[in-house]
């Protein structure tokens, strides 16, 4: 399969009051064309900005992305872009829905317009076949009555709804790659699976790429083929979606796992939970970012960064505990 | 101890408490409307009952805007109600005065869903911890008051210098307990959690879940759980009411909900929230929701659901329907039942 972007050795960085923030450090992924991918974090794990740098929306300054960071899109470097291919990237290849819609839309103008304006600017030049276009999308994400619709600003739409025209705009240029950041985090959760099976069908429709940034693990349980999870600014598991749910490596994916209660079991156990708080990013901790919190924290964690290990194809985690010296020290977690 | 071994302690109080369950709120057609511009009059809790017994943890669920914070809040008197009764331990909460409406205020207290938001930001967390101890003139000398402080924050395992800081300094799950501190500093009887861990990370929310119930089973609390997040409040509570534009859907104990939901709707919002499991995920089968929910400006008449329901009748349209016991401690509000009772 052919890889539409890789993501290699990303770190960007953010020049605060306080110094300088390390959100993201040294992140490396791909995704294949069509494939969905997740990425899966807490608040603050650098997951939407590293999304938002592919989609080239970290403002510099006060954000910096540091030298030695490549974004391969479609075999070339988005880094090293100028404003015009920028302008053609953005939208056009590559679409991002945000979670807050109704801040992501323009209060002003109607979303017919709003709609219009990204076809307009990605080459349907044609008045009547933009308006035609429009309406087909509003269909298409299954808004009722699109024509009368057309006309209505955003605040006249329910979430749900407005989360929806923003899909709409996102696919209007069939872009290539889709980074949906959190697209159901504010809804309710009847609507949340409309949302997710909106996106799901379109996808699949248009073999669209799909990066989906969550931090909800049983929102992509069923939607994304790939899982990436991140903590503080780092990758610290990757594999299919069967790996991380019954292959668990990771501490932190476990505990990540084991915190939230199963709606259709009835568990007597207390909830695990993680000790502490993620660490603050202008000084990340040496070594593995996660030693501060993880139960099997041994020396070598506070000291030196983890190395990465592959269990099977594709299934990597970064963890001192799979190191062959450390191997019986555990036991063998439960499966 | 473990879980289980408290769960079986539990339930041999449960025994002995059977014969007299002693209802600690008795919510009966509480109604609360609010006014709006123009004649429109949004029903936010159109006529809901229900009992609460003392010791057990009641969490109710619904989608934004069915009306769970204002009914919960209406339950405490932070609003007056338009009609119907709410009656705690014995009393007629609106009709309390003096002493006993003092003593009241001092029995119920709330944890707030947004940690930023309901801290003072002017004050240091220690006085924002004994404001309610000062006002119910709990303690006699200051070395008291902060030494309450200090046990507070223990208890809810800050450490005992926080006191002087100020909210900013905290992060919002360390907040969040602050929040709770200040709930539980003058000994209440009855706390409301107005979703206290809808704003924090999945592995705080557990943290603050797990103190949550350690200090309810120290203290002996009765809970009012709120949240939008059916299987934490499964967790958490041993009855669950379901609400849907402001009236009851359905009352059941937590383990029935999920094995036997009665409700047309209930059984969509259950099928609609997402398992981390992808063999599961995938088997599964999600009941879809028709149509967009109706302005609790302007409700259905007769059943609420009614534009949503695929199994909606004739007789749905024309009443609405009351709330029914089909089990033993399952009761439901649906006409689908009508012929079972």
């Amino acid at each position: 399969m052919k890889k539409l972007l890789e993501v290699k050795n990303l770190r960007v960085s953010f020049h605060s009051y306080s110094g300088e923030v390390e959100a993201v450090r040294g992140v490396s992924f791909h995704v294949n064309e069509g494939e969905s991918v997740a990425i899966v974090g807490e608040s603050g794990c650098g997951k939407s900005v590293t999304a938002r740098t592919v989609m080239g929306l970290t403002q510099c300054p006060p954000g910096e992305i540091k030298e030695g960071s490549e974004i391969i899109f479609d075999g070339r470097d988005i880094t090293k872009f100028s404003e015009k291919e920028w302008q053609r990237y953005r939208g056009g290849d590559c679409a991002i829905i945000f979670q807050d819609a109704l801040a992501a839309l323009n209060p002003t103008l109607t979303v017919g317009h709003q709609i219009e304006e990204k076809l307009k600017l990605h080459g349907i030049k044609d008045k009547k076949e933009a308006y035609s276009e429009t309406v087909r999308l509003l269909t298409a994400v299954g808004i009722p009555n699109p024509e009368k619709r057309y006309k209505a600003y955003p605040h006249e739409f329910s979430g749900g709804m407005r989360q929806r025209i923003m899909i709409a705009i996102a696919i209007a240029c069939n872009p290539g790659l889709l980074i949906a950041d959190e697209p159901t985090t504010a809804l309710d959760v009847t609507i949340q699976a409309d949302i997710i099976d909106l996106i799901k069908e379109l996808v699949k429709e248009h073999n669209t790429a799909v990066i989906m940034i969550t931090h909800d693990l049983g929102v992509v349980a069923d939607m994304a083929e790939r899982i990436i999870v991140m903590y503080a600014g780092k990758v610290v598991e990757e594999g299919s979606s069967e790996d991380i749910f019954y292959k668990t490596k990771h501490p932190y994916t476990r505990a990540l796992l084991n915190s939230v209660p199963r709606l259709d079991l009835d568990e007597e156990k207390e909830l695990e939970f993680i000790e502490g708080a993620p660490p603050d990013m202008t000084d990340p901790p040496k070594g593995c970012a996660f030693a501060g919190r993880c139960p099997y924290c041994m020396e070598i964690c506070t000291k030196e960064e983890p190395p990465c290990y592959e269990f099977n194809e594709g299934h990597t985690a970064h963890c001192w505990k799979y190191h062959e010296y450390a191997e019986g020290l555990f036991g063998e977690v439960e499966e | 101890m473990d879980r289980g071994e408290i769960k079986d302690k539990e339930r041999t109080k449960d025994k002995e408490e059977v014969k007299d369950r002693e209802k600690i709120l008795e919510v009966k057609h509480l109604k609360k409307y609010f006014k709006q511009s123009g004649k429109s009059v949004l029903k936010a809790v159109d006529d809901v009952s229900f009992d609460v017994y003392k010791g057990e943890t009641v969490g109710i669920v619904g989608e934004s805007g069915c009306g769970k914070t204002t009914c919960a809040r209406t339950c405490i008197g932070m609003y007056p109600a338009t009609s119907g009764e709410v009656i705690y331990k014995g009393k007629d909460i609106s009709k309390l005065r003096g002493a006993e409406k003092r003593s009241f205020t001092k029995e119920v207290q709330i944890i707030f869903q947004d940690p930023y938001s309901s801290l003072d930001p002017k004050m240091r967390v220690g006085d924002i911890i004994c404001e309610g101890l000062r006002a119910h003139k709990m303690c006699k000398s200051k070395e008291e008051y902060n030494k309450r402080a200090v046990e507070l924050l223990e208890m809810v395992g800050l450490n005992p210098e926080h006191a002087n800081r100020y909210v900013h300094e905290f992060s919002g799950g360390q907040r969040q307990r602050i929040g709770i501190a200040r709930a539980l500093a003058v000994e209440p009887d009855f706390v409301v959690c107005d979703e206290p861990i809808s704003a924090l990370d999945v592995s705080i929310q557990a943290q603050i879940v797990n103190l949550l119930s350690k200090l309810k089973r120290e203290k002996e609390l009765t809970f009012m759980f709120i949240a939008h997040d059916l299987s934490m409040v499964k967790y958490v509570s041993d009855r669950i009411i379901v609400m849907y534009l402001g009236t009851i859907a359905e009352i059941t104990d937590s383990k029935s909900l999920y094995s036997d939901p009665k409700h047309p709707y209930t059984k969509a919002l259950l099928s609609a929230i997402p398992i981390p499991d992808p063999k599961v995920e995938k088997e599964r089968e999600r009941i879809k929701l028709q149509g967009e929910l109706p302005s609790p400006t302007d409700p259905p008449k007769g059943c609420r659901f009614i534009n949503r329901c695929k199994f909606a009748k004739e007789i749905c349209a024309r009443e609405m329907p009351q709330l029914r016991e089909v089990e033993k401690g399952h009761s439901v509000a649906c006409h689908l039942y009508d012929e079972q009772i």
